[in-house]
């Protein structure tokens, strides 16, 4: 037991440096800004100098400016508020899937994920695992949630997303394939529409997923072995499959139109900045 | 063993696995093909989703029956098929051969020798003895040995030009134990055979094996209406065929070669068939031997003898033609003897020599003029036949009286003498036989010929030597002399039948033919040749080949006649026989003698000459098998859906391999399912092409002069350079073109530095060049010679240019002018100098109309780009640059010089650019025109 627990913290050990520094580098990627909130308050940034009322404390008074006229002044920083962003990545078996030459849907969407974080922690937000880590802001957190994610399977077939953990008026983000039943999907948006919570919805596919490039006569197995189907002619399958597949993306996209979510489909195929980007400005949007 | 039809089976039993193949049809058709597991997330959304047809549940029909081929093909192979079985139930006893090895056999000697290999082959397996036995041979003994023995001397036997004869000698020889025959005919009946086949039937059985290829035979060429005629025969008769018939002989100078040509049609049914051969005698006279064309047959060859030359004669009668009837005419039987077998000149002395005939022929001339004898002495002298004929005039006058006259053989005394005649004592005088010397020796004389006058000859010393006939009383009657390589020949009668019968006389025509005077016709008889020994000069060979005769010893004419009546044998072979002073031919196929076929005893077996040999059909069904096998791994992965994309691709690509080069069996496998080609390969001139349009590529004419080329090459790279540096051209490293191989159309611009030495192009390079400035491309001509030839001189390269450009499609030209585009294209240049700089540049000519408009400097010119542009001032060698950038050759001096090949690299950029842009510096000058357009 512990032999394994150890072959698996060494695993970890491996993975998570190079999970880390392409997240890292992913999000160097994307050039960034700490967002004021465009009025005077708690902060680090030089915002107005005021002057001074009644009230105001004379510690309060910026003496170098107010020597320069008769009146005092104060010196106002703006308020800075930090933004907690809950991610959720499927952790399910669905995701294990890649086709050939295909990184598995799984590592996408967890570089994915952890860009995402490596770039609002950078931004000051807090950002934190749905079920895994609360939201926390600083750099040792990037090192946890790496840590969370690298170490995340479960034994369900697809996965739902999990609504606890998730801030009030906060921010999150589903990272899945959404091919399970989206009835959990559901009552996850209900609850983070409930608590004021708006975020995007990404989901990840393989590029066989959106092709279906299969032919003959095929036995098909969900990825833990639960589900299967089998045809003589898989090739005659293809269109009513696509359909199917365009029926649940449209779905999915009225769903999150409806709580204010945004939602965005990305392929293994492609690269990871586009979708790093969208997230991020999906989360601009939803401020 | 199991025959069915050719095919026959080793172990036939294995065919009973066929019955199984239903059954396998069955099992296969029920079980359909495995399925691939995919691991797939997206099950969830195929879950619900049914199959249209469920039929490919099933093995398609076509699949297993390729399948089933396999398996039939190795039930097949292992049963071992054999195709034409041999099942001839094995002999013993002795085995006799008998090969007729004549010139019939000739025809496929090579198989009969094969097959008769194969009997003896065969009979060594079954461990007989063996004879064989040729019957051209003289008969001998015939022994059996053992069938190694015989193999190698079958091999190396050879048929001969002749036929077998007297078969029936051969029965003696046979030894008197029983023996099988295996008889090789060639179907022809023989002499004797009918006898000898009821021999070989008394001794055991005889089995007779003749080739069904068709026997084609020439015969002896005759005349006919002047005309020859050629001969030929066939055996069996049966569809309508044509021969070439070739008449070969030597040219005048003496090489043989095909003199005349024709085309004998068989008409069906018809065994005999002819062609006449219409020929100038001079043609005719040379042909030594027709043949059947592509036959190697001494039967399809026949030579040509003197009876198929006709002999020119000049027939001379006494001076002026004599009113009178025209059987006393002198020349009368002559003319009547000789118009079938020779051609008659007729006219005076000189004129008759001229003609060059083989004989003259005068007819109581007694006096010549002495032109005409010095003529005819020459014309005697160097081979010719000089015949003269007595009469009243020779008796009248004093030729040859006191002396002898070259052209008489003997002196004469003076007058005549008259035998048996009204006024005279004694009886007209017959023939004395001639004798053995005599040429005349061998002829019949026949009794009615008589003699009643004639001249004398003198009792000179030699006279007895040169009489070759003589009266009974001993005077002679025809006399002959040499004369060089010539001869003259008296008849001391008269041509006309006033002094004797002999004209009247089959002899008078038998005496002119051997003479040679005359020529025979077609056959000669046993008469003609009587007398003389006739030797063999070439002879044929079975092959249809003349060879040199040898030491074969002579002939007699009687045998000889024998042998062309009755065909050739050992003694007397096929050729040409001298005797002399002519020649007869033995041909193989003789004028009468008919080509029969050979009927056997209906209880002979006759067989044809090709065997079947066995072969194994094992290895072909088996491979067969194996290419199904294989197939059916690719049908099943298609069926399987598991041929996808480079897989695809790639079972294409092994399918039409595999119909390339796989056995005809599988070919129409692969066909079917093969449904792509193979994708197309690069083509070798892909790379020159690539490298010319992937950027601007500047070129040069390849002149042949290696230094030209190279400096061409260099001053193009030099150019190539400044334009890089100062223009938006970029062109990349400049090409060499072969005029005549290289295409032209991807170069905008070609440098043709002119040398005297380079050759004219070729059509096809002239047809490529002027489609080349047609469509816009600028050849740049450099003479090189500072344009010294623009004085009215010359130099080699201007007079190359003038050679090369003469096939070119060149508008009219003129001295550049002073507002040609070239002047203002990128730089203002008025001047155009190379290494010189004095020589003048040629454009091609503005049209006459152009003008130039108000305000403007330049005329409107040069609507496109001139085609050509000509000069002389070695433009390369002030351009060209080694690698580093270096200038080659120095131009001028100093810098001065260095001025001049900036203005020369000027001039290269402003040739470009006009090139590229065309007439767009003419245009500019439309430029104020066109804004004040806008500005309203």
């Amino acid at each position: 037991m512990s032999l394994e627990l150890q072959a698996r913290a060494e695993a970890l050990g491996q993975t998570l440096p190079p999970l880390l520094a392409e997240a890292e580098m992913l999000a160097a990627t994307v050039m960034l800004g700490e967002h004021g909130r465009r009025r005077a308050g708690l902060g680090d940034e030089f915002w107005q100098y005021r002057p001074a009322h009644q009230g105001d404390s004379a510690r309060m008074i910026d003496w170098r400016r107010s020597a320069r006229s008769d009146a005092h002044f104060v010196r106002e920083r703006e308020w800075q508020a930090a933004q907690s962003v809950t991610l959720w990545v499927d952790p399910s078996r669905s995701m294990q899937f890649a086709s050939t030459k295909m990184p598995t849907k799984s590592d996408r969407a967890r570089l994915i994920a952890l860009a995402l974080a490596v770039l609002l922690l950078r931004g000051g937000e807090r950002v934190g695992l749905a079920g895994l880590a609360l939201p926390r802001s600083g750099r040792s957190q990037i090192v946890r949630l790496a840590a969370r994610l690298a170490g995340e399977v479960d034994a369900a077939e697809y996965g739902a997303p999990l609504a606890e953990g998730m801030v009030s008026h906060g921010r999150a983000v589903f990272v899945s394939d959404f091919l399970g039943d989206l009835a959990g999907v559901e009552t996850a948006l209900a609850r983070a529409s409930d608590r004021g919570v708006r975020g995007a919805l990404l989901q990840v596919l393989d590029p066989a997923e959106e092709e279906f490039p299969f032919d003959g006569r095929t036995i098909f197995e969900s990825m833990g072995g639960t589900l299967r189907h089998e045809t003589q002619k898989a090739g005659e399958l293809r269109d009513r499959y696509l359909a199917r597949l365009a029926e649940r993306k449209d779905r999915l996209a009225t769903l999150a139109r409806a709580v204010g979510w945004h939602y965005s489909t990305h392929h293994t195929a492609s690269p990871a900045q586009v979708p790093l980007l969208w997230l991020y400005q999906a989360l601009e949007r939803g401020r | 063993m199991f025959t069915l039809g050719p095919l026959g089976f080793l172990s036939p039993w294995l065919l009973w696995g066929l019955i199984a193949l239903p059954v396998l049809w069955i099992l296969l058709r029920a079980v359909p093909p495995a399925p691939i597991r995919r691991r797939f997330p997206g099950v969830a959304l195929l879950l619900g989703l049914r199959d249209d047809d469920a039929e490919t549940d099933k093995t398609p029909w076509w699949l297993l029956l390729l399948r089933m081929l396999a398996v039939a093909a190795v039930i097949i192979g292992f049963a071992g098929p054999i195709l034409n079985p041999e099942q001839k139930p094995a002999g013993s006893g002795p085995l006799l051969v008998v090969l007729d090895g004549g010139w019939a056999d000739a025809r496929d000697w090579a198989r009969r020798v094969e097959r008769a290999g194969t009997i003896l082959q065969e009979a060594g397996r079954d461990g007989r003895t063996v004879a064989v036995i040729r019957l051209t041979d003289t008969p001998q003994e015939v022994e059996f040995q053992t069938a190694d023995a015989w193999a190698g001397r079958v091999a190396a036997m050879q048929p001969q030009p002749w036929a077998p004869r007297h078969l029936e000698d051969w029965a003696e020889k046979l030894p008197a134990e029983s023996f099988d025959t295996v008889w090789l005919s060639d179907g022809l009946v023989h002499d004797g055979r009918e006898a000898l086949a009821a021999v070989f039937q008394d001794k055991g059985a005889l089995s007779v094996i003749e080739s069904p290829r068709p026997l084609l035979a020439l015969r002896p060429a005759g005349f006919k209406d002047g005309k020859v005629v050629v001969r030929a025969s066939r055996l069996p008769a049966g569809d309508p065929v044509e021969v070439e018939v070739v008449g070969r002989g030597p040219d005048p100078a003496g090489i043989t070669r095909e003199l005349a040509r024709t085309t004998i049609s068989f008409a069906a049914g018809m065994t005999e068939a002819e062609a006449v051969m219409d020929m100038p005698p001079e043609l005719r006279n040379r042909v030594v031997r027709f043949e059947i064309e592509g036959l190697r047959n001494a039967g399809a060859v026949s030579l040509t003898d003197d009876s198929l030359k006709r002999r020119k004669v000049a027939l001379i009668g006494p001076g002026a033609a004599q009113e009178g009837l025209q059987l006393l005419s002198p020349t009368h039987y002559l003319r009547q003897a000789l118009t079938p077998v020779a051609d008659l000149i007729e006219g005076s002395v000189t004129d008759a020599v001229l003609a060059g005939p083989d004989v003259v022929i005068l007819a109581d001339v007694a006096r010549l003029a002495p032109a005409e004898e010095t003529a005819l002495e020459d014309w005697v002298s160097k081979g010719g036949l000089l015949l003269r004929f007595a009469g009243p005039r020779m008796a009248a006058s004093d030729v040859s009286r006191a002396q002898e006259d070259p052209l008489m053989p003997v002196r004469l005394r003076e007058g005549g003498r008259t035998v048996g005649g009204a006024m005279s004592w004694g009886e007209p005088k017959k023939l004395a036989p001639f004798p053995e010397t005599s040429p005349f020796f061998g002829l019949h004389i026949p009794d009615d010929v008589q003699v009643n006058e004639q001249i004398l000859a003198q009792p000179d010393p030699d006279l007895a030597e040169r009489t070759i006939a003589a009266l009974e009383d001993g005077t002679p009657l025809v006399t002959r002399k040499a004369l060089g390589e010539g001869s003259v020949v008296l008849v001391h009668v008269t041509a006309n039948a006033e002094w004797s019968s002999l004209p009247l006389s089959g002899l008078f025509v038998q005496m002119l033919e051997r003479l040679a005077v005359s020529t025979r016709p077609a056959t000669p008889e046993a008469a003609d040749l009587d007398g003389q020994v006739w030797v063999p000069e070439t002879v044929l060979d079975v092959w249809g080949e003349e060879q040199d005769a040898g030491k074969i010893a002579g002939v007699e004419g009687g045998v000889l006649a024998k042998a062309i009546a009755e065909g050739p044998g050992p003694d007397q072979p096929p050729g040409l026989y001298a005797g002399q002073d002519r020649r007869v031919a033995v041909n193989v196929l003789g004028a009468e003698i008919e080509l029969k076929a050979a009927v056997w005893p209906a209880d002979v077996p006759v067989e044809g000459l090709a065997a079947a040999p066995e072969r194994s059909l094992k290895g072909g069904f088996l491979t067969a098998a194996l290419s199904f096998l294989l197939l059916d791994i690719l049908a099943a992965l298609f069926v399987a859906g598991r041929l996808t994309g480079f897989g695809r691709a790639a079972a294409a690509l092994a399918l039409a391999v595999f119909a390339l080069g796989a056995a005809p069996g599988g070919a129409a496998f692969a066909q079917e399912t093969a449904p792509t080609a193979a994708p197309e390969g690069p083509k070798p001139g892909d790379d020159f092409a690539i490298q010319a349009t992937s950027a601007v590529v500047l070129a040069h004419v390849l002149t042949g002069d290696a230094t030209v080329d190279d400096m061409a090459q260099a001053g193009l790279r030099g150019l190539g350079d400044r334009l890089w540096e100062r223009t938006a051209i970029e062109p990349a490293e400049p090409m060499a073109v072969d005029i005549e191989k290289d295409e032209l159309a991807f170069f905008p611009f070609l440098y043709w530095p002119v040398t005297a030495s380079m050759p004219t192009p070729s059509d096809a390079a002239y047809q490529k060049l002027n489609q080349y400035l047609r469509t816009g491309g600028m050849i740049l001509f450099d003479t090189r010679d500072a344009d010294v030839s623009a004085f009215g001189g010359s130099t080699p390269e201007s007079d190359a240019l003038q050679r090369i450009a003469s096939g070119l499609d060149i508008p009219a030209l003129e001295q550049i002018p002073g507002d040609h585009v070239l002047t203002r294209s990128f730089y203002l240049i008025q001047e155009f100098p190379g290494r010189y700089s004095q020589g003048s540049l040629w454009v091609e000519a503005a049209p006459a109309d152009a003008a130039a408009e108000e305000g403007v400097p330049f005329r409107n010119l040069n609507d496109g780009v001139t085609p050509v542009v000509i000069g002389g001032n070695d433009w390369a060698s002030a351009w060209a640059t080694d690698e580093n950038g270096v200038a080659m050759l120095p131009v001028g001096r100093g810098f001065a010089g260095e001025r001049q090949r900036e203005i020369s690299y000027r001039f290269g950029i402003n040739l470009i650019m006009h090139v590229l842009t065309g007439n767009y510096k003419s245009d500019q000058v439309h430029v104020p025109a066109l804004l004040e357009r806008l500005g309203q």
